[in-house]
C-alpha cells in the first residue's frame, strides 16, 4: 500500500472540515475522490501535503509514518500536488515554473526532465519564455501538472484539473491524466466531475461534509442508483 | 551647472544607501508581507562595528569583513527569536514586533558600544576629485560603486539560482511554493541574512561620510521605508530606483530651498505616495493576479 491514510479529522479553527476519513492507495492505482463543493476534498490534499493541521488520525506513505512531516520532506518523499485553481507563479516564466517543480531534485537530470514535459506538452514548449499568468486557463492546468510532475513523484495529487475549464479541455486534461496512469503513475484524483473520474479511476471515494459515505470500484459506483441521483445528474 | 552637478553627486551617493535599505525592506517584506522597521538598525551595526573594530586597531578588510558577518548574524537571530516564534500572529503584530526589536538594538548598541558618534576614515583618501567644476570625495564613489555591485549581485541571485528564485516563487505564491518542497522558515531567514548583509555593507561605506552612532538607523530606516514604498512595496528595482528619487529629491530640497528641509522631504514623499498612489511608481498589477 502506498498512501494510507486512516480516521483523519481536520478542522479550520472551530470548524469541522474532516472527520475520520480513511483512505488507501495502492501503487500504480488511480483512486477518485468525488465529492460536492465544500465536502472537504481540498481540505484532504492540504493534509496529505503537510500544509493543514490535522486534528486526528494518520497518514502513512510507503510504510512510513508522515503525519507531522514537513511540507518540503513530503515532496522529496516523492508526493507531488496540483492544486486546486493551479497556482501558478504568474510573473515567472514556464521555464521557471517547471524547474521550481523539480526543486527538491536540483541539478539531476533537470535538462532531461525539462525536455520530457515539453514533449508532452508542447505548448508549453511554444510559450516557455512567457510569463506563466498571461496562459489560458487549460495551459495554466497543464503547466501545473507538468510543474508536480517535474519532482518525479511517486503519488501525484490532483485537485479538480478540470475545474472552470470548457469541455473540450476538460476531455483534454482527463486524457492526459489517463496516460500519466499508463506510465505507471499513482494517482490520487479528487473532482467534483464525478462522471469522469470515476470513468477512469480503479476505485473511488465519495466525500459528504467531511466524512467517506462510499468507496467501491469506479464502474460500481458509476452504476450506483444514489452515485446517479446525487453526483450525476441521471 | 556646478552647483546642480554638486547636488547631484550628493544626492545619487545618500540615494545609493537609501536604495540598499529599501531593498532589505522589499526582500523580507517579499517574503513575509512583514514591514521590518529594524532595517535601519542593520545599518548603524554595520557602521559602528566596523567603525570601533578599526578603532581598536584591527585592518579595515577585516573589521568589514567581521561588522558584515555580525549584522547578517543580528538578523538572523532577529529572525529566528522574534518573528519566527510569532508566525500565526497578524502581519501587523508582527510588525510591531519588528519596531520593538529596533528599540533593543539601539539599547543593545549603546551598551555594547556608547553613546558617541564615531567615525571611520575614508577608504581612499580625501582628496577630492574635480568634475566640471564640482567637486566629488573618493568616497561618493566607493559608496555608489559598492551599493551598485550589491544590487547587481542581488538582481543574479534572484534571477539566477535556484534558490533566488524559490524565493520570488513564495512571495508570488507561498502554498503552491511549499508544494513544490521549497521551505518557506528556510526562505524567510534568508531574507533577513540578506537584508541584514545590505543594510550592513550600507552602513559600512557611509560611515566615512556620515559618522554613526547608536540612533543612526532611524533616520536611514526611514527613508530607506519611503525608496520602498515609493518604488512600490516588494518591487526591488522600484526600491533602487525609488531610494535614488528621495536622495536626489533630498539633496536638491537642501540645496535650492534650505538645509533646515532635509530630512523632512522623505516625508514628504512617504505621505505622497501613501494618499495618491498606495501602489507606488513600480507596484504590482495584473500579471500575478491572473
Ligand atoms: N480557509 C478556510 N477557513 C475556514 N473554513 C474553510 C476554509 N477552507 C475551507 N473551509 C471549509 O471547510 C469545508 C471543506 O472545504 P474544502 O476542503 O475546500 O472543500 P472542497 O474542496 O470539497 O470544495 C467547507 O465547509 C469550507 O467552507
Ligand atoms: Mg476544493
Amino acid at each position: 500500500m502506498l498512501l494510507e491514510i486512516r480516521g483523519l479529522s481536520s478542522h479550520y479553527g472551530r470548524i469541522q472540515a474532516l472527520d475520520d476519513v480513511s483512505v488507501t492507495v495502492d501503487q500504480g492505482e488511480l483512486v477518485a475522490l468525488v465529492g460536492a463543493n465544500g465536502a472537504g476534498k481540498t481540505t484532504l490534499l492540504r493534509c496529505l501535503s503537510g500544509v493543514q493541521p490535522i486534528s486526528a488520525g494518520s497518514i502513512r506513505f510507503d510504510g512510513a509514518d508522515i503525519t507531522r512531516t514537513a511540507p518540503e520532506k513530503r515532496v522529496a518523499l516523492g508526493i507531488a500536488q496540483v492544486p486546486e485553481g493551479r497556482q501558478v507563479f504568474g510573473p515567472m516564466s514556464v521555464d521557471d515554473n517547471l524547474r521550481l517543480g523539480a526543486y527538491r531534485r536540483q541539478g539531476r537530470q533537470m535538462a532531461d526532465d525539462l525536455e520530457r514535459m515539453y514533449t508532452l506538452f508542447p505548448v508549453l514548449f511554444k510559450k516557455r519564455e512567457l510569463p506563466a499568468g498571461t496562459l489560458s486557463g487549460g495551459q495554466q492546468q497543464m503547466l501545473a501538472i507538468a510543474r508536480a510532475l517535474m519532482s518525479n513523484p511517486r503519488l501525484l495529487l490532483l485537485d479538480e484539473p478540470s475545474m472552470g475549464l470548457a469541455p473540450l479541455l476538460v476531455a483534454e486534461i482527463f486524457a492526459v491524466v489517463q496516460s500519466l496512469r499508463g506510465d505507471g503513475v499513482t494517482i490520487f484524483l479528487v473532482e467534483q466531475n464525478a462522471h469522469a473520474a470515476l470513468t477512469l479511476a480503479d476505485r473511488g471515494y465519495v466525500l459528504e461534509t467531511g466524512s467517506v459515505v462510499m468507496t467501491d470500484q469506479g464502474h460500481a459506483l458509476l452504476a450506483d442508483e444514489r452515485i446517479q441521483q446525487a453526483y450525476l445528474g441521471l | 551647472m556646478a552647483e546642480l552637478l554638486q547636488y547631484l553627486f550628493a544626492g545619487l551617493t545618500s540615494g545609493a544607501i537609501y536604495a540598499l535599505a529599501g531593498l532589505g525592506f522589499a526582500i523580507i517584506y517579499n517574503a513575509s508581507h512583514v514591514i521590518n522597521f529594524a532595517q535601519g538598525e542593520f545599518i548603524m551595526i554595520g557602521g559602528m562595528a566596523t567603525a570601533t573594530l578599526t578603532a581598536a586597531g584591527i585592518p579595515l578588510p577585516a573589521a568589514i569583513l567581521a561588522a558584515m558577518i555580525l549584522t547578517m548574524l543580528v538578523g538572523m537571530a532577529l529572525e529566528k527569536f522574534a518573528i519566527e516564534p510569532a508566525r500565526n500572529a497578524d502581519v501587523v503584530t508582527i510588525i510591531i514586533i519588528t519596531i520593538g526589536a529596533s528599540i533593543f538594538l539601539r539599547g543593545a548598541a549603546q551598551v555594547v558600544w556608547d553613546k558617541e558618534f564615531h567615525a571611520l576614515a575614508p577608504f581612499s583618501g580625501e582628496t577630492p576629485i574635480r568634475i566640471l567644476g564640482a567637486t566629488l570625495m573618493p568616497q561618493s564613489l566607493w559608496v555608489f560603486g559598492v551599493s551598485m555591485a550589491a544590487i547587481a549581485l542581488l538582481w543574479w541571485f534572484f534571477n539566477r539560482t535556484l534558490f533566488g528564485k524559490a524565493m520570488l516563487a513564495t512571495s508570488f505564491n507561498r502554498l503552491a511554493a511549499q508544494l513544490m518542497g521549497i521551505g518557506v522558515k528556510r526562505v524567510l531567514l534568508v531574507s533577513f541574512a540578506l537584508s541584514a548583509l545590505l543594510g550592513a555593507v550600507g552602513g559600512i561605506v557611509v560611515t566615512p561620510i556620515a559618522f554613526t552612532n547608536y540612533e543612526a538607523g532611524i533616520m536611514l530606516g526611514l527613508k530607506g521605508f519611503s525608496a520602498a514604498v515609493l518604488g512600490g512595496l516588494g518591487n526591488g528595482m522600484g526600491a533602487v530606483v525609488g531610494g535614488l528619487i528621495v536622495g536626489i529629491a533630498e539633496a536638491l530640497g537642501a540645496g535650492y530651498v534650505s538645509s533646515a528641509y532635509k530630512d523632512a522631504i522623505a516625508f514628504v514623499i512617504i505621505l505622497f505616495v501613501l494618499f495618491f498612489m498606495p501602489n507606488g511608481l513600480f507596484g504590482k498589477k495584473g500579471v500575478d493576479r491572473v
